[in-house]
């Protein structure tokens, strides 16, 4: 009955998300524009809409995260009334499964998910990106050791893989920053790898290796400034794919632990109220994808200035 | 040639294209005119940059990304290019305009076989079927003396020689028997050796249909052999047009006198030195290969201090290999390298620091040999700081010396990034990080062939000064005989991975020579617009001693 009325309301509203994101990003990048120093607003300048809404987002995230305790109205793990109340002034999203403030829980979610993939991000990186320059540099047997036993990580299903070596270990936030670290830092190997051999073979390397310099400085100053472009925007690519392990692990109920809010768990909690026809389930959710949207579209933006590409 | 009044078949009218760069179009080619007739070759000529290729481009109304054709008029044959459609366009590329570039081996697709790709152009033309197509095939591979031309087209593009490539890509550009051809380098990444081989296969063709072409080159004696009327371009300007006869007895303007005297250029041969004098560097006996292929069979020669030893031969014949083992990179598989007289460890990882020091390198491509997120501060410091320990203001001023002793401003240019030099100051900065670690003998590997003559000729010079002032040992290795001429004291030259001859340049340049030496020095062009058919003609009756003398069957 009043479903058309939704569909036309849906519309409407997705129209007036896009304009509104637009209106944003463009007067992010227009402020940026005047209060960055030079160098940055230079770089900025390159930066299509999609980038810098990207980018607002982003910020927003970090802002939320880090300030937390000072936006939520209740405290994380409070609960604080009836379950599944509806929206009301109160509780301006109304209360989850347990009776705990729902807008609470997604602020610290943002927390809490997004801190642990950038851990977990960050580990990924330092350990794939280390070796993978350092079997491309070195060669040898270092290199088929390392890589055969890439490939034989690779070879295991990832969530498998992770659900598994969980189980084994027991579920714990830095056990599971550990195994997706572990599982996500074989890709960054690979392409840290692909990356650097290509860099390996330039008559630079080979005047730096003749010059008798040691690996340290072969690698930290000759090959990763020439394999840098590739790596960064990869980090932007690895940040969603873990964020979604993470997501998919606590939905499964092996990543991060009740009462801790987070929002994979969050979808899986409340996820009956989607059969009342209550959108409050799916919010964590488009958190989860408005944030992997943001990134990706940073990532774009960064790949094709990277790649040198004009327009 | 045809210069009678019929009317011409291609005219350009003050051409103008732009280019973008930085967010704004500059003017690449600005007003250039341009008339050939049916039958003629036009040679253009020019430094790199001068707008040769755009221009040659713009002939089939054609302009790369990121170009575009601004002004001016293009008309082939009573069509006017700018104003006509796509599809006419289309029409008439591959067809009646045809294009062969500078690297066959780029322009091939790997996937495809020759023949298919020939068939292409004909078929999607629909100037014949399948069969006539690839009947006509084997009769141009045979024009254009490749071998087996019956076969070869079943072969993939790296399954024959470059210079085969090369004409089998000329052949197809005839397969539609255009009116226009426009070469564009077409014989630069080749040897001299095969140079003549496709130099002369694509004249006899141009000769046999009748084919109108641009030739586009930056070797004066190539075009010389080539084109009826030279064009000289500079900066996207016309310089000067006359016939070849007349533009290369007597050339008009100050620019194109310039290009003219670069290959003259040339030092006398220092006298020897002593005979009990140690070498800098020595190579005794060197075998050495990759896995169980050897490409150097029993190298021996010696560099002394303030001399060059050139070593020249085809691609292929282990120039290159023999500066690996010295560098260390290559371990020889028996024979040594001595340095000052001293053995040196084969493998450079074992070499001490001052001995790394004393061999440095120049390498070719000077784009890959400059790390291209370094400042020239820090590319030039960094073997003084390595090898002498130099810090702070005292590596600023040694930086500084270098760069003024290489003749580049040192406030202008200390803080840039090797994407901001022009090709000839990335190889002059690759020059002073050879001379910051002060070495005794430096390894000159082709470093002039990626530039223009003129940047080239100042390389030289530089070089040679250097090797005055700082009494430095050169080995430069060149396939290029002009080089070997300029500057060398001793030559070596290379087969196969063998010596076939060396000795002071002076008896080098004298008959009587090996024949391999001999092929390689008559292969050399020279600026006589008669020179290749001479050679042609010489060889065809077997005189001149050359052995294995291509491409010249009666």
């Amino acid at each position: 009955m009043e479903s058309p009325i939704t569909v036309w309301q849906a519309i409407a509203a997705l129209l007036a998300f896009a304009a509104g994101a637009a209106v944003v990003a463009w007067s992010f990048r227009a402020g940026a524009l005047a209060l960055a120093p030079h160098a940055v607003a230079r770089v900025l300048r390159t930066a299509p809409l999609t980038a810098s809404f990207g980018l607002v987002v982003i910020l927003a995230y970090v802002v939320v995260a880090l300030l937390a305790p000072v936006l939520a109205p209740f405290g994380e793990r409070e609960v604080v009334g009836g379950e599944y109340l509806p929206w009301d002034e109160v509780h301006l999203l109304g209360t989850d499964n347990l009776g705990r403030d729902m807008l609470s829980r997604l602020i610290y979610g943002a927390r809490n998910t997004v801190g642990i993939a950038f851990a977990t991000t960050t580990v990924a990186f330092v350990v794939g990106s280390v070796l993978g320059l350092l079997a491309a540099t070195v060669g040898g047997w270092l290199d088929q050791v390392l890589s055969r036993a890439v490939d034989v990580l690779m070879a295991i299903p990832a969530l498998i893989f992770a659900l598994l070596l969980l189980t084994i270990l027991g579920t714990s936030i830095p056990n599971m920053i550990l195994v997706i670290a572990l599982i996500d830092s074989t890709r960054v190997f690979r392409l840290a790898r692909a990356v650097a051999m290509n860099v390996v073979v330039m008559d630079y390397i080979e005047a730096a290796r003749l010059r008798g310099e040691g690996l340290g400085r072969l690698i930290l100053r000759e090959i990763l400034p020439n394999a840098s472009a590739p790596l960064v925007a990869e980090f932007g690519l690895r940040f969603c794919f873990v964020f979604l392990a993470i997501s998919a692990l606590s939905f499964l109920g092996l990543g991060i632990q009740p009462p801790t809010a987070d929002w994979g768990s969050m979808v899986r909690d409340n996820a009956t109220l989607i059969t009342f026809g209550d959108i409050t389930p799916l919010l964590p959710a488009g958190a989860i994808a408005l944030l992997t949207v943001a990134v990706n579209f940073v990532v774009d933006w960064m790949l094709h200035r990277a790649s040198g590409l004009k327009e | 040639m045809t210069t009678e009044a019929v009317a011409p078949l291609l005219v350009i009218r003050g051409l103008r294209i732009e280019g973008r760069a930085e967010e704004s179009w500059h003017e690449i080619v600005c007003g250039v005119d341009l008339t050939l007739h049916r039958g003629e070759v036009l040679g253009l000529i020019g430094e790199s940059g001068a707008g040769k290729s755009t221009v040659g481009l713009a002939a089939m109304g054609f302009a790369r990304d990121g170009c575009r054709i601004s002004g001016g008029s293009i008309e082939f044959d009573g069509i006017d290019l700018r104003a006509a459609s796509r599809s006419v366009r289309r029409g008439l590329r591959g067809k009646r305009i045809a294009y062969v570039a500078q690297s066959a081996a780029a322009s091939f697709n790997p996937a495809h076989r020759l023949l298919d790709q020939y068939c292409e152009a004909p078929l999607i033309h629909g100037v014949m079927g399948r069969a006539e197509a690839e009947h006509d095939a084997v009769d141009l591979y045979r024009r254009m003396q490749l071998p087996d031309p019956d076969e070869i087209g079943f072969r993939y593009p790296h399954q024959v020689s470059g210079g085969q490539l090369q004409r089998a890509m000329t052949a197809m550009a005839m397969a539609c028997r255009p009116d226009l051809i426009v070469f564009d380098e077409p014989t630069t990444a080749l040897d001299v050796t095969t140079q003549i081989e496709v130099l002369s296969a694509i004249r006899d063709i141009v000769d046999q249909f009748g084919t109108a072409a641009i030739y586009i080159t930056h070797d004066l004696a190539v075009v010389a052999q080539m084109a009826d009327r030279i064009k000289v371009l500079l900066r996207g300007e016309e310089v000067e047009e006359a016939d070849t006869r007349t533009m290369l007895a007597a050339p008009r303007e100050a620019y194109t006198k310039s290009l003219w005297a670069v290959r003259s250029y040339q030092r006398d041969e220092r006298p020897p030195p002593p005979d009990a004098e140690t070498p800098v560097v020595e190579m005794r006996g060197v075998t050495a290969g990759y896995g169980s292929l050897d490409v150097l069979h029993d190298v021996g020669f010696r560099v002394h201090r303030g001399r060059t030893v050139a070593v020249v031969g085809e691609s292929g014949s282990g120039k290159s290999t023999a500066a690996r083992v010295i560098t260390g990179l290559l371990p020889p598989s028996a024979g040594e390298v001595l340095l000052d007289g001293v053995a040196l460890p084969p493998d450079y990882r074992r070499r001490a620091r001052t001995q790394l020091r004393e061999i440095q390198m120049i390498y070719q491509m000077a784009d890959t040999a400059l790390n291209p997120k370094h400042r020239i501060r820090e590319i030039v410091g960094r073997p003084m700081a390595f090898y002498l320990g130099l810090r702070g203001r005292a590596l600023e001023a040694r930086v500084r010396d270098l760069l003024a002793l290489i003749e580049l401003e040192p406030d202008e240019f200390i803080d840039r990034l090797p994407s901001e030099l022009s090709g000839g100051q990335k190889q002059r900065i690759g020059i002073a990080r050879a001379l910051a670690a002060e070495p005794r003998l430096v390894i000159c590997d082709e470093v002039t062939s990626a530039l223009d003559q003129l940047v080239a000729e100042g390389i030289l010079r530089l070089l040679d000064r250097l090797q005055t002032e700082l009494d430095l040992a050169y080995m430069f290795i060149t396939h290029d005989l002009a080089t070997v001429r300029a500057i060398a004291d001793e030559v070596v030259v290379m087969k196969e991975g063998r010596v076939v001859e060396q000795g002071p340049k002076s008896a080098m340049f004298r008959p009587p020579h090996d024949p391999y030496t001999e092929l390689l020095l008559s292969s050399v062009p020279e600026m006589d617009p008669d020179w290749l058919d001479r050679l042609l003609s010489e060889r065809a009756s077997g005189v001149g001693g050359a052995t294995d003398a291509p491409a010249a069957r009666p």
